[in-house]
């Protein structure tokens, strides 16, 4: 692989670009592979990465049963942040966040990774105390997290609605300077180019259809490009997820939910950062095409249909007139659809599974974009080591029978 | 927008139903006995297919009630409602 540089970018222009190599291949799978990564998302791809460049397990392979990034990766608002309220999220989550401050380096690919502030609006008093107590936890856990003013924030976002005259009016907000968003496709393929550098075998339209025990142990995959065999497996799905545990054979806490957003026709530089509310429900950033990018909640019933839904679109199109009534006149540009999977307590699952071999990372909801490096990383080294990674360690399946579950509904503020 | 047919109210916008997830699960038997696994399944493991799906759902602003659809999670075809009590209909081929 060559690597990308200022000399290289030189020389091509040079040529008409027609020096570029492909950024990964395009293998035939082979009969066998010590670890299978079922799932061609950030997710899954930074596991593989991490796999082959920290633990120098190279014989993987990562099936994508569509192309890559076109799932979840691909349809995501883009945020970055890791102002949770409880422990194990924050370590997770700010774990996560600092590879994502050198993760175009690490990579060398621009993941145009920029930390432009996230400002959480507080609309009332009992949220204004709920920020504050997470302000609190998130710098007791060593995060950048502060409490701002009405004024100071209203002076931080020029275009906010001001008035006291609206139902919700600003009182303040908690925003965490060092969150920021990424370009979510670049992601998905700097993970790629690097995994693929590395030995690590990409393959694309090849849908697991069966899965392989002998016992109590994984020892293969069906798949729509052939049988696979394979010493460990992982499953890294998202919405997917409860179908392929079904084909293992257990169950899983997830239910599927479209989870809804849509972008605006490009204007001029009008918001430089991102802004959430959870009383009015939006979260909005602008692209750095000038489309205001804003994510709104998902659909109420089960779902596997990646489809815009028209109720949705219109409380998010209220709650974005109501805090930037400049917006009003904007016309729609797209609007889509993207599988979540939602767990009961708003955390995800990372770890063993009832079969011996096989490993599972889902769960991450609404918010999983996020974690994508340190996700990765956490489940390569359970995988790699075959035990739960310190941080992994209490997102295990288990806490379901156990009782301790990690409740951030709410607690992490608004969706993501 | 999905169009419900309500059994006691007729077909009603989606807006005006609350969503009551997967129907049909059971409490365990002998709770004080019951397993932690057993509650674990009752209270978190759901099915969740890709397919038909036998669902809740209750008419907020109609009447009130909760009753059950068989709806697919992929096309969004609704082929039954029925009430609660009610012999279950069959799951479309």
């Amino acid at each position: 692989m060559k690597r990308y540089s200022f000399v290289q970018l030189l020389r091509n222009a040079i040529g008409f670009g027609e020096g570029w190599q492909e950024a990964w291949r395009s293998p035939e799978p082979k009969p066998s592979y010590d670890v299978v990564i079922v799932g061609g998302g950030g997710h899954g791809l930074a596991t593989a990465y991490y796999l082959a460049k920290l633990h120098g397990i190279r014989n993987v392979a990562v099936l994508e049963k569509g192309w890559l990034g076109g799932g979840n990766t691909g349809r995501n608002t883009t945020v970055v942040r890791s102002n949770y309220l409880w422990d194990e999220s924050a370590a997770i989550y700010e774990h996560s966040l600092k590879l994502w401050e050198s993760l175009s380096q690490d990579l060398n690919y621009n993941v145009m990774f920029s930390q432009r502030n996230l400002v959480m609006l507080a609309h009332t008093e009992h949220e204004l105390n709920e920020a504050s107590r997470r302000v609190h936890a998130n710098r007791l856990n060593g995060i950048d997290a502060e409490i701002w003013s009405r004024e100071k924030t209203l002076a931080f976002i020029p275009i906010l609605n001001g008035s006291m005259d609206i139902r919700y009016p600003v009182m303040g907000a908690s925003a965490q300077p060092r969150a920021g968003i990424a370009r979510h496709d670049a992601v998905a393929w700097g993970f790629a180019r690097g995994a693929d550098a590395l030995g690590v075998d990409i393959i694309q339209n090849c849908e697991v259809i069966g899965v392989r025990r002998d016992g109590t142990r994984i020892v293969g995959l069906d798949t729509t490009r052939g049988a696979i065999d394979a010493k460990k497996v992982a499953f890294v799905a998202a919405g997917h997820s409860s179908v392929l545990a079904a084909l293992a054979g257990f169950r899983l806490p997830i239910e599927s939910h479209p989870l809804q957003a849509m972008v605006s026709e490009p204007i001029k530089p009008v918001l430089d950062t991102v802004v959430m509310s959870g009383t009015v429900h939006a979260y909005v950033s602008q692209s750095d095409k000038g489309e205001l990018v804003m994510g709104a909640g998902i659909d109420a019933f089960n779902s596997y249909a990646q489809r815009g839904s028209l109720p949705i679109l219109e409380e998010i199109a209220s709650a974005m007139i109501e805090l930037f009534p400049i917006v009003s006149r904007l016309k729609i540009l797209r609007s889509w659809g993207g599988i979540v999977d939602i767990c009961p307590d708003a955390s995800p699952i990372i770890g063993k599974t009832p079969v011996d071999g096989l490993f599972i990372n889902c769960g991450w909801g609404t918010g999983g974009f996020k974690a994508t490096p340190g996700s990765g990383w956490v489940l390569a080294d359970t995988i790699a080591n075959d035990r739960p990674h310190k941080l992994a360690e209490p997102f295990a399946l288990e806490r379901f029978s156990s009782g301790r579950l990690i409740d951030e509904h709410g607690a992490a503020a608004v969706a993501h | 927008m999905l169009l419900i047919p309500c059994p006691y109210c007729g077909e009603r916008a989606e807006l005006e139903f609350r969503y009551g997830g997967e129907a049909h699960f059971r409490r365990p038997d002998n709770h004080l006995e019951a397993s932690d696994e057993s509650w674990a399944n009752y209270l978190f493991m759901r099915k969740n297919p890709k397919g038909w799906h036998r669902e809740r759902w209750m008419h907020i602003a109609g009447c009130k009630r909760w009753f059950y659809v068989v709806r697919h999670t992929v096309t969004h075809r609704i082929a039954a409602a029925y009430k609660v009590g009610d012999p279950w209909p069959d799951l479309p081929a």
